[in-house]
This record gives structure tokens, C-alpha cells and sequence, in this order.
């Protein structure tokens, strides 16, 4: 016979970080709600799997339009549809993680509140959908590209290390804003009027020449800061800001453990006030 | 041997948040109105001295030994529930500890996790993955889980195209292919037909066989003492007896229970009802009647304008089978209920066998968040077998007299 494990259940201990052996344990579980998201999705719709195509292209066209015709905003010498997207997708991953995630747990609550597994998993799942989106929308934006006559250039390995970064941080603050959200409900509204103000402060629309030199600074401040800016340089194969990069790092490994490390200390009242 | 399950000195608090009274002038709304956020605050950071706590636990210790079938029976309230989702994780004990052997599974509701969008398939693959089994194991199961779900032709429509039994069925028959050390249940045979419950009470059964431990929470007494060699009775938080299936049942089935045929709310424990009798037809108290003689139950009800509520009268042998549950509403219909009323419920004669029964008033309050609070209490009730043209062994829990008709 093997040796079973015995499990003990405890009052709410102090401070602890994640379980990431017991996560692994439940690791089909993320990719069963992953799977679930995806396929929900867009049942009993008539265009099904193009919303994911026409939404990011209905966004193109009216900031092209926009900023890019109207109120001629630089775009670092690349066509403003290419520059544009190239920031916006990676935005875009964020945005949707960060609400998505945000609000997953609420939106779970029967599960939560009817069986037990690693809490963490319905934030972290929830990310897994955005993902896919990305996913096309870099498809998209090659294809964008090359419509534009653009190369593609061996920048474009840096992109994981990015996207890395980018994942990293939608994790710390979804699973962050998670957690927060199922005691405070205002969190709700708070997450998308946060979503939109940060999304005019990081370099999306604009690029970071656009700033008046002296207030370069402020931007390396925002964490997405980096995250946005390398994504956009792997695909258009700019120069990457090395110390931008690292002080973004530094913003994210804080700003995940900080979540982490909320997100376990309040999981375990979940139940009980959901 | 190991135990299966230990539970040292376990409790549980909640914290009861209280409505402010709002006021009633524009002055007190303003006010009222600006001091909300801050109160809200307080409220959900759980301070404020306007905060009532209850143990919903209370010390709570037991051992429970590998592939022991143990029930756990108890009114609203007392505990079961929360019991349940603390062994199962899913909240975290005030005080105490439990430690346990091996793979936990609970089943705290049919269908959690179910998703309406997706096809039968999908679903036992998403539920079974929620409930802790992997991929491997649910394709090994697939077969059997269909077969006993009897979904076969309908795997791959949407789960919301389903008829509610074939919903319960297949939730059921995933739960059921679980193969955990200890498996937790909490009331889920209350689901389903009853040919389903029995189908469904046969797996529970064959799955004690196989050396699995079981806790089983039901207010299915029958259930419970067919499936248990153990039960677990809790009353107010804490275990008010631990033994023998015959036993426990007897003991929760005699709670509140006075040998009287008068029960008169003496400590003003109960807000609506006020007093509960047995008596004849002409009045007069008693628990003891013919099998020929009509039984009345009297209910005295008081402060019964304020909420929505319903009264009722049950009707339970002493093996824990409910005959009958009796609402006003299903004779007087929906009415506008006095401030203080006394009802009268008629249970017509030549009805009951011989034998002991416990004759329940109840009276269901649903608050405006709609929530069900119950004030229940139990009597005695006695038919006598004199003069009962019925022989003692027919089979049957009721023995009425039916109508029978000639025709040469």
C-alpha cells in the first residue's frame, strides 16, 4: 500500500506565499477553466471566433483615424496603424487580463463557496483566455505589417522576455484585485475606470518621444512602461530602453509578490464572505 | 491503524452584520447617506461594535476510522453544514485542527462547476477536474458515468437542453465515479426521482463496501440509518450525541419534543409560534386517539403581519420517514394573515397505522433576502391499536381506508 498523505487543516496561519507544489498538483484544472472560457465563448454566436479579429481592427481604424490623421500624433517614423497596434495588442493582453482576472473570483463565487481547490487558479485561468487573444492579434499585426511593406527583424526574439513581464504583472494585479474585490465590491468599478485612465499615462497611442524630455521620467514610474514599449520594439525592431526595462522588472516582481502574498493571506475567508 | 479523520476542539465563528436603522427625515438621509461608505467599511473589515458574533462550532471532537460510514444529522442551523466545509477546505476552522489520510473529495452540491453552454461531455470532464479527479481517471470512467447518468444520446447537446433529471443524473453519476480515501456528502439525495435516490444510495452503499470512508449529512432518516454505522448528532454547534445510528435518531427525533400534547412557548424562545396541541375533535388535549377518530393540530401563532411566512404541520414516524407535510396555503390559500391567529389542521381518521408518530409544527419565515428561517416543534402522537379493523403487520407506512366498489 502507498503511503497516504495526511493533510492538515489549520485556523488562517500568518503570511505565506503560494503553494506552487499543491498548484502543480491542480495544474489540469487551469487548463479544464482555461478551456472552458475559451469554449463558452462564442457559442451561439454567428461570427464566432472574427470577433476576436474585428474588434482589435475596429480599434485600429478609429485611433488611425483619430490620432493618427486628425490630431497627428508622431509615430516614430512607422505608419500610425502598424505603431498603434503594436502597442495596443499588448495593451489590450493587459486590459482584459487585469479585468478579467479582477473579477473572476466574484463571478465564481458557487465554486468558491462548494469545493475546495488552490484559489488561484480561477485568476490565473482567466489571464489563459486573454492570451489567445494576443495570440491572434500578433497574427494580426504581422500580417498588418506586412501590408505596410514593414520587416521584421531579429528583435523579435526578445518578445517572450516581454510578454514574460507583461504576464507577470496582469497575474500580481489581477490576482491582486481578485482577492480585494470579494470583500469590496467597489472594486468592480474601480478596475475598469483604472483601466481607462492608465491606458492614456503609458505610451500606447503616443510614443514616449512625444513627452517633453524633462517629463520622460514619470513614465518609468508605470510598470507597463517597459512591457508595452518592448513589445512594440520586438516587432518593429527598435532599440530597447534597458534601464526602463529594469526599473518596469523591479515595479513587477514587487507588485506580484505584494499580490501573491495578499491573495493567500485573504483566500482562505473567501468562502465565507462571497 | 491510522485514523481516517481526527477533529480536535473544532470551532467556527461568524460575524452577524447588523442594518442601522436609516432615518427617516432629509436631514438623517443626508447624514445618513454621507456616513454610509465609512460604515460599510468598518462592516466589511469586520470592526464596529455593532457586530454580533456566533459560534456556528463549537469544540468539536471526533476520530473517525478508515471506511467508517458515518452520518451526521442535526435541525437548520446546527452546524452540519459549516462542519462539512470545513473538513472539505472550503472554509477555515476559528480554533482546533483536523488532520486526514489520503485523497479527499466533497460533494457539496450536484452540479458545481456545471457549465449550461457546454455538451454533457464537456461537462464531465470540467466537473470532474473541479472535484479533483484527472484526466486519465475520467476517460477510464467515461462509460460508466454515462451509463448510470443514462444520458448515452445526449452527451454531446448542451447540458442546458437537458430535462432538470437528466441534469441531476449525470451531475450525480460523476460524483459518484470519484474514487477519494474519504468522500463527503452534504443532503445531495434529496435530488432526483425516486427510483434515481435508490440507484444513487446503491452506489453510496457499494462505495462503503470497497473500504472507502463516507460522511454523509442528510435529512433523510431512512437514508442515514441504512447507509450509516455511525452518526454524529449536532445541536446548536455542538455534538449532542455520537453513537449508534438507532440511538442519535431517536435523540434528534425527540428534541424540543414534550410528552404533553400541549406545548406552550413558556421562555419566549420562538417569535411566531406561541403554542402547539394535540387534541379530539371537541377540544379537548391528548396524544393518544383511534385509528377511527380524527386528529386536530392546534397552532397558536403570534406577530405574523411582519414577514412572509408559511405554517405547516408534519407528520414523521419514528423510523424517520415523513408522511405528510400539510401548508396552510394548500386549503386557505394565499391570504392576509392576522396579527394573532389560531389555525386548526384536521388529519382525517382512519388514515394512520397503529403506532408512534411525531407530529411537527412548523412555521417558515423568509426574510427579504430570502432566506428561510424555520421555528419548528416536534409532538407526540399515538394511535392506538384497539379497535383497528387493520391487522399490525400490514405492510405500508399509512393504512388508510379506501373506498372499494361492487360491481356484479
Amino acid at each position: 500500500m502507498t503511503i497516504k498523505k495526511v493533510t492538515t487543516v489549520r485556523p488562517n496561519s500568518n503570511w505565506s506565499f503560494i503553494d506552487t507544489k499543491e498548484l502543480f498538483e491542480y495544474r489540469e484544472l487551469v487548463w479544464v477553466m482555461m478551456l472552458r472560457d475559451l469554449k463558452v465563448r462564442y457559442k451561439q454566436t454567428v461570427m464566432g471566433v472574427a470577433w476576436a479579429v474585428l474588434q482589435p481592427l475596429t480599434m485600429i481604424a478609429i485611433f488611425s483615424i483619430i490620432f493618427g490623421k486628425l490630431a497627428k500624433i508622431p509615430s516614430d517614423g512607422y505608419p500610425y496603424p502598424v505603431f498603434v497596434f503594436s502597442g495596443l495588442l499588448a495593451w489590450n493582453f493587459f486590459s482584459t487580463s487585469v479585468s478579467s482576472s479582477g473579477l473572476s473570483l466574484v463571478n465564481a463565487s458557487n465554486l468558491v463557496s462548494k469545493v475546495y481547490f488552490p484559489r488561484i487558479i480561477v485568476p490565473i485561468a482567466s489571464i489563459g483566455v486573454s492570451m489567445v487573444d494576443f495570440l491572434i492579434s500578433a497574427v494580426l499585426l504581422v500580417l498588418l505589417m506586412l501590408f505596410y511593406s514593414q520587416s521584421i527583424s531579429w528583435s523579435i526574439l526578445y518578445l517572450p522576455f516581454f510578454l514574460a513581464g507583461l504576464i507577470f504583472l496582469s497575474m500580481g494585479l489581477g490576482s491582486w484585485l481578485s482577492a480585494v474585490t470579494v470583500t469590496y465590491r467597489d472594486f468592480r468599478y474601480v478596475i475598469a475606470y483604472l483601466m481607462q485612465i492608465w491606458m492614456y499615462i503609458t505610451p500606447v497611442l503616443y510614443p514616449v518621444s512625444f513627452v517633453p524630455e524633462k517629463w520622460q521620467w514619470i513614465l518609468y514610474l508605470n510598470p507597463m512602461y517597459a512591457w508595452i514599449n518592448g513589445i512594440r520594439a520586438s516587432f518593429l525592431g527598435q532599440p530597447i530602453d534597458v534601464f526602463g526595462t529594469i526599473i518596469s522588472l523591479a515595479l513587477t516582481i514587487v507588485i506580484f509578490i505584494v499580490g501573491m502574498l495578499y491573495f493567500e493571506k485573504t483566500q482562505r475567508r473567501f468562502a465565507d464572505i462571497i | 491503524m491510522k485514523k481516517a479523520i481526527t477533529v480536535r476542539g473544532l470551532a467556527k465563528q461568524y460575524q452577524l452584520g447588523q442594518q442601522r436603522e436609516s432615518g427617516s427625515s432629509f436631514r438623517e438621509m443626508v447624514l445618513s447617506a454621507l456616513r454610509k461608505p465609512l460604515d460599510n467599511l468598518k462592516r466589511l473589515r469586520g470592526e464596529g461594535n455593532e457586530l454580533k458574533s456566533f459560534w456556528a462550532l463549537n469544540d468539536i471532537s471526533f476520530d473517525v476510522e478508515p471506511g467508517e460510514v458515518v452520518g451526521v444529522i442535526g435541525r437548520n442551523g446546527a452546524g452540519k453544514s459549516t462542519l462539512l466545509k470545513i473538513l472539505s477546505r472550503i472554509t477555515s476552522p476559528t480554533k482546533g485542527e483536523i488532520n486526514y489520510t489520503g485523497r479527499m473529495a466533497s460533494l457539496l452540491e450536484v452540479g458545481t462547476g456545471f457549465h449550461p453552454e457546454l455538451s454533457g461531455r464537456e461537462n464531465i470532464f470540467l466537473n470532474g477536474s473541479i472535484l479533483g479527479m484527472n484526466r486519465t481517471e475520467i476517460e477510464q470512467q467515461l462509460d460508466d458515468i454515462v451509463k448510470f447518468a443514462e444520458v448515452a444520446d445526449f452527451l454531446d447537446t448542451p447540458v442546458k437542453r437537458y430535462s432538470s433529471g437528466m441534469y441531476v443524473r449525470l451531475a450525480f453519476s460523476v460524483a459518484a465515479h470519484l474514487n477519494p480515501d474519504i468522500l463527503i456528502i452534504d443532503e445531495v439525495l434529496a435530488v432526483g426521482d425516486q427510483a434515481f435516490q435508490q440507484k444513487c444510495l446503491g452506489k453510496l452503499r457499494d462505495t462503503a463496501k470497497t473500504g472507502r470512508t463516507v460522511l454523509f449529512v442528510s435529512h433523510n432518516m431512512t437514508a442515514v440509518k441504512s447507509l450509516c454505522s455511525r452518526i454524529i448528532y449536532l445541536k446548536d454547534g455542538e455534538i449532542a450525541y455520537d453513537g449508534s445510528p438507532e440511538e442519535a435518531i431517536s435523540k434528534y427525533l425527540s428534541v424540543d419534543k414534550c410528552d404533553d400534547a400541549t406545548w406552550v412557548d413558556e421562555n419566549n424562545k420562538h417569535t411566531y409560534l406561541k403554542r402547539v396541541g394535540i387534541e379530539s375533535t371537541d377540544s379537548s388535549p391528548g396524544n393518544t386517539y383511534q385509528y377511527s377518530e380524527s386528529v386536530v393540530v392546534r397552532l397558536d401563532l403570534e406577530s405574523m403581519r411582519t414577514l412572509q411566512f408559511s405554517p405547516a404541520v408534519r407528520l414523521t414516524d419514528v423510523f424517520g420517514n415523513i408522511l405528510l407535510t400539510s401548508w396552510d396555503e394548500d386549503y386557505l390559500g394565499v391570504r392576509q394573515k392576522n396579527e394573532t391567529e389560531t389555525l386548526r389542521c384536521t388529519i382525517p381518521p382512519q388514515l394512520l397505522k397503529p403506532g408512534n408518530y411525531i407530529v411537527t409544527a412548523l412555521v417558515h419565515v423568509s426574510d427579504k433576502d430570502g432566506k428561510v428561517n424555520a421555528e419548528e416543534v416536534n409532538l407526540d402522537l399515538l394511535i392506538s391499536p384497539e379497535h383497528c379493523p387493520i391487522p399490525a403487520g400490514r405492510l405500508g407506512l399509512l393504512s388508510p381506508t379506501l373506498q372499494w366498489q361492487i360491481d356484479v
